[in-house]
C-alpha cells in the first residue's frame, strides 16, 4: 500500500520529441493518496493507458519520476513495485484451471499452499467464481475470463495499488453494474489504492471518490464527480461530463462583461477585474443545460412575440428560437438558437415546453468563463489579494 | 413439402473429378495390384489378401519399419525442441530479424538430392570439410562404413535441412501472442520458465501441431537424401521404408507385394498422424 506521486512526469514514444504534440503525457505533477478509489477518465488516445503503464512499471517514462511513498521507483520492475493490474481484454493462462489461475500470483511470490487455498476461495467468493474453480480457463466465456483476470489482480492484498485498464469493456451491461459494486466493496474491505481507467463517465463516478479527467496528455481536472459537474475547470471537462455536455459559446470581452453577436452578458465585478488582469487568446462562456433557467411566460410562445419577451422578462433574460425538442423519457432536451449560437436546455418532466420562442437566463452561480479553455476563477484572485 | 433440387450435385463434380484423378484413381490401381499376381497382360490371378499376409511377415520390412520409427522419433525429438529454442532466441524486430529469417529459410529452398549431395561431399574423409576435420582431430569418422556415423550423418542432415521449418512456424506463432500476455505475466511475477510453460507453449500449440505432423510425415517418407548420401548402407543400416519399397517394386519388380506394402505404409502414416492430431487437440478438453 502506498501513496503514488508523479513528479514532473512526461512521456513521449518518440526518442527525440520536437513538439508538444509528440508527447503522450505532458509534464504533470499528481498525487494518488494511499487508500483512495480513483478514476482516470478521458477519451480514447488521451494517454490514460500510457499513464497507467507508467505507474505499474510496464513502461518507463521519458521524463520525470514516479514515487511510491516518496521512494523513486522509476527503475523498478512491476514485480518490485508490487502492483496489480487488470487489462482491458481478459488474460488467462489457458492450460491452467481457474483455481490455478487465481493462485498463480500467490504461488509466484512463494506463499504457502494452505494460505493460497484460503485466499483463492476468498476471492472466488467475492467474484462468484466458485462453480468454475475446477474448470480449465480456456473453456470459459469472455465474461468469466475477465472475472478470472480481475481475480488475479485482486487476490494479492499486499499490493501497493491495483490498476484497472477499462476492465469491464467485454462484460455484459447488467454484470458490469454488479462487478463495479464488487470492486467498490473490495476497496472498502481492503483499503487498497485503486486507479480505474475508463472513458465512461458513469463508470467513473460510480466507482471513484475522485476522478482525474485526462485530455491531450494532461490531467485537466481532479475532483469529485460533483465538482466536475458543477465547476468544470476546463472546457473539455464541461463537454465530456454530463449528458448533454456543457453549452460552450465563444465570446468577446466588452465593457462590464462579455458579448457575442448582439447579445451582452454582464459579469460580476470580481470576475471583470480578474479578466482584465489576464492574458488570453480566446474567451468562452459555459453553462450546463441543467442550469439554464427557462422562463415560463404565458403568451410569449407566439411568433413575433419577441418584444413581449424583452419587456416581460427581467433585464438578464434572452429570447431564443426553439429549434428542436428531444424527449428522453424522464426529461427533455430543448435545442435553442440564441443569437446564432446553439444552446441546449434540459427540461424536467413537468416543465412547459415552449414551441417557438423561449426566454432564458443564466444565473451567475452557474455561468463559467473560460480563458484559453481554462476556468477563470475569482476565488484565487481574492486569495491572492488577501495574502498580499 | 420441400422440393429437392439435385442440380447442386453438379457443383460438386469438379472437386470430385479432381480428387478422383489426384488420389482415388492412382490409389485404386495400387489396390488392384495388391490383390493380384500379374505375370503379363494376359495371365493374372486373383490372390486375395495373400500379398498382405506375406508382406506383414517379411522380416526385411519389419527391420526397415523399426528403423523408420526410430528415425522419425529422433527427428521429432531433436527438431521440435531445437526449432522452438531457435524461435525463442531469434530477434523480434529490426534488420537482424529479417537477416535471421532469410538465413533460416535457405536450407528449405534446397532440393532434396542436392542436400544429399552436399552432405555426401561434406562428410567425406578425404575431401569433405566435416569428415576431414573430424579425422584430423583424431575422431574416427566414416559414414560409408560405420553404422553409427551413417545414422548420425543422416540425422544431422535432416536437422540441418528441416529445423528451419519448425523454427519459422514457431517464430510466427510467437509473434502472434499479444503483448498484454507478457505484461500480465510480469504483473503476476511469473518467472521466464512460467512464461514459456503457461503462455508461449500453449499459444504455440496449433503451429506445433502443424510442425509435428509435417515433420513426422516427411521424415517417415524420407527417400532421396539417405539414398544419395549412403545408398541405404552400410549394409541395410540406413535403408528406410521407402527405399525397401522401391527396391521391391522397381528392383525386383514384385509389384503385388510392393503394392500391398504401399497400402500398409500409407495406413501407418495415416494412423500415426491421426494419433498425433487427436492427442494434441483433445489434450485440454478432458476437464
Amino acid at each position: 500500500m502506498a501513496e503514488i506521486r508523479l513528479q514532473n512526469l512526461a512521456h513521449s514514444y518518440s526518442r527525440t520529441p520536437s513538439s508538444a504534440a509528440e508527447y503522450a503525457i505532458r509534464e504533470m505533477n499528481h498525487t494518488w493518496e494511499q487508500g483512495g478509489a480513483y478514476a482516470l477518465l478521458g477519451p480514447s488516445g488521451c494517454g490514460k493507458s500510457t499513464l497507467l503503464n507508467i505507474i505499474s512499471g510496464l513502461l518507463s517514462p521519458s521524463h520525470g519520476q514516479v514515487l511510491f511513498d516518496s521512494r523513486v521507483v522509476n527503475d523498478l520492475t512491476p514485480q518490485m513495485r508490487n502492483i496489480a493490474q487488470v487489462f482491458q481484454f481478459p488474460v488467462v493462462y489457458d492450460t491452467m484451471t481457474v483455481f490455478d489461475n487465481l493462485a498463480f500470483p500467490l504461488r509466484n511470490q512463494g506463499m504457502a499452499e494452505p494460505q493460497v487455498l484460503s485466499k483463492v476461495h476468498e476471492i472466488a467468493e467475492v467474484l462468484d467464481l466458485h462453480p468454475l474453480l475446477t474448470k480449465k480457463a480456456s473453456n470459459l466465456s469472455a465474461d468469466e475470463k475477465q472475472k478470472v483476470s480481475m481475480g488475479r489482480g485482486l487476490v494479492r492484498d499486499d499490493v501497493s495499488a491495483i490498476l484497472f485498464d477499462e476492465p469491464l469493456t467485454v462484460i455484459d451491461p447488467h454484470l458490469k453494474w454488479k462487478l463495479r459494486r464488487k470492486l467498490k466493496q473490495i476497496h472498502e474491505q481492503f483499503n487498497i489504492t485503486m486507479i480505474y481507467v475508463t472513458h465512461d463517465q458513469l463508470e467513473a463516478s460510480t466507482f471513484a471518490d475522485k476522478i482525474a479527467v485526462m485530455y491531450g496528455g494532461q490531467i485537466v481536472q481532479f475532483g469529485t464527480p460533483r465538482e466536475l459537474f458543477e465547476r468544470p475547470s476546463h472546457t473539455f471537462v464541461g463537454y465530456f461530463i454530463g449528458s448533454p455536455g456543457m453549452n460552450l459559446i465563444e465570446v468577446e470581452r466588452c465593457a462590464d462583461g462579455v458579448c457575442f453577436a448582439n447579445t451582452r452578458l454582464s459579469l460580476g465585478a470580481a470576475l471583470n477585474q480578474r479578466l482584465d488582469s489576464l492574458d488570453y487568446q480566446q474567451l468562452k462562456i459555459g453553462i450546463r443545460p441543467e442550469f439554464v433557467h427557462l422562463w415560463d411566460l404565458p403568451g410569449s410562445d407566439l411568433p413575433g412575440a419577441e418584444s413581449l419577451v424583452e419587456v416581460a422578462a427581467d433585464s438578464d433574460a434572452f429570447s431564443a428560437e426553439v429549434v428542436h425538442v428531444e424527449d428522453l423519457g424522464t426529461y427533455k432536451i430543448l435545442s435553442l438558437n440564441l443569437d446564432g449560437q446553439p444552446l441546449k436546455v434540459r427540461l424536467q418532466e413537468d416543465q412547459v415546453v415552449p414551441r417557438h420562442r423561449a426566454s432564458v437566463s443564466f444565473s451567475a452561480q452557474w455561468l463559467m468563463v473560460y480563458a484559453d479553455d481554462f476556468l477563470v476563477t475569482v476565488d484565487a484572485q481574492e486569495a491572492r489579494h488577501e495574502s498580499a | 413439402m420441400k422440393v429437392h433440387n439435385n442440380k447442386a450435385w453438379w457443383l460438386v463434380l469438379p472437386v470430385f473429378l479432381l480428387v478422383a484423378f489426384s488420389a482415388v484413381v492412382p490409389m485404386m490401381t495400387v489396390v488392384n495390384y495388391s490383390v493380384q499376381d500379374i505375370f503379363d497382360s494376359s495371365s493374372r490371378f486373383f490372390v486375395g489378401v495373400d500379398w498382405f499376409k506375406q508382406v506383414l511377415r517379411d522380416s526385411r520390412l519389419h527391420d526397415s519399419l523399426l528403423r523408420q520409427f526410430i528415425y522419425s522419433g529422433c527427428v521429432l525429438l531433436i527438431e521440435i525442441p531445437l526449432g522452438i529454442a531457435i524461435a525463442l532466441t531469434m530477434p523480434t524486430k529490426g534488420r537482424w530479424a529479417s537477416a535471421c529469417l532469410i538465413v533460416m529459410a535457405i536450407p528449405l529452398l534446397i532440393p532434396w538430392n542436392v542436400v544429399g549431395t552436399i552432405w555426401q561431399i561434406f562428410g567425406r574423409a578425404d575431401i569433405g570439410l566435416l569428415g576431414w576435420t573430424l579425422n584430423a582431430l583424431g575422431i574416427s569418422y566414416n559414414y560409408a562404413s560405420n553404422t553409427t556415423d551413417a545414422w548420425v550423418t543422416v540425422l544431422v542432415m535432416d536437422v540441418w535441412h528441416w529445423t528451419s521449418l519448425v523454427a519459422l512456424l514457431c517464430y510466427s506463432g510467437l509473434r502472434a501472442i499479444p503483448d498484454v500476455y507478457y505484461q500480465a505475466a510480469r504483473i503476476d511475477r511469473a518467472s521466464s520458465w512460467a512464461v514459456f510453460r503457461y503462455i508461449q507453449l500453449p499459444k504455440l500449440k496449433s503451429v506445433l501441431l502443424i510442425a509435428v505432423m509435417l515433420r513426422f510425415m516427411d521424415s517417415f517418407m524420407i527417400y532421396t537424401e539417405p539414398f544419395v548420401l549412403t545408398g541405404g548402407g552400410p549394409g541395410n543400416a540406413t535403408t528406410f521404408l521407402s527405399q525397401t519399397l522401391t527396391k521391391m517394386a522397381v528392383g525386383q519388380f514384385d509389384l503385388g507385394p510392393a503394392a500391398a506394402f504401399s497400402l500398409v505404409y500409407f495406413l501407418i502414416i495415416l494412423l500415426v498422424s491421426w494419433l498425433f492430431y487427436t492427442a494434441m487437440t483433445h489434450s485440454d478438453k478432458n476437464s
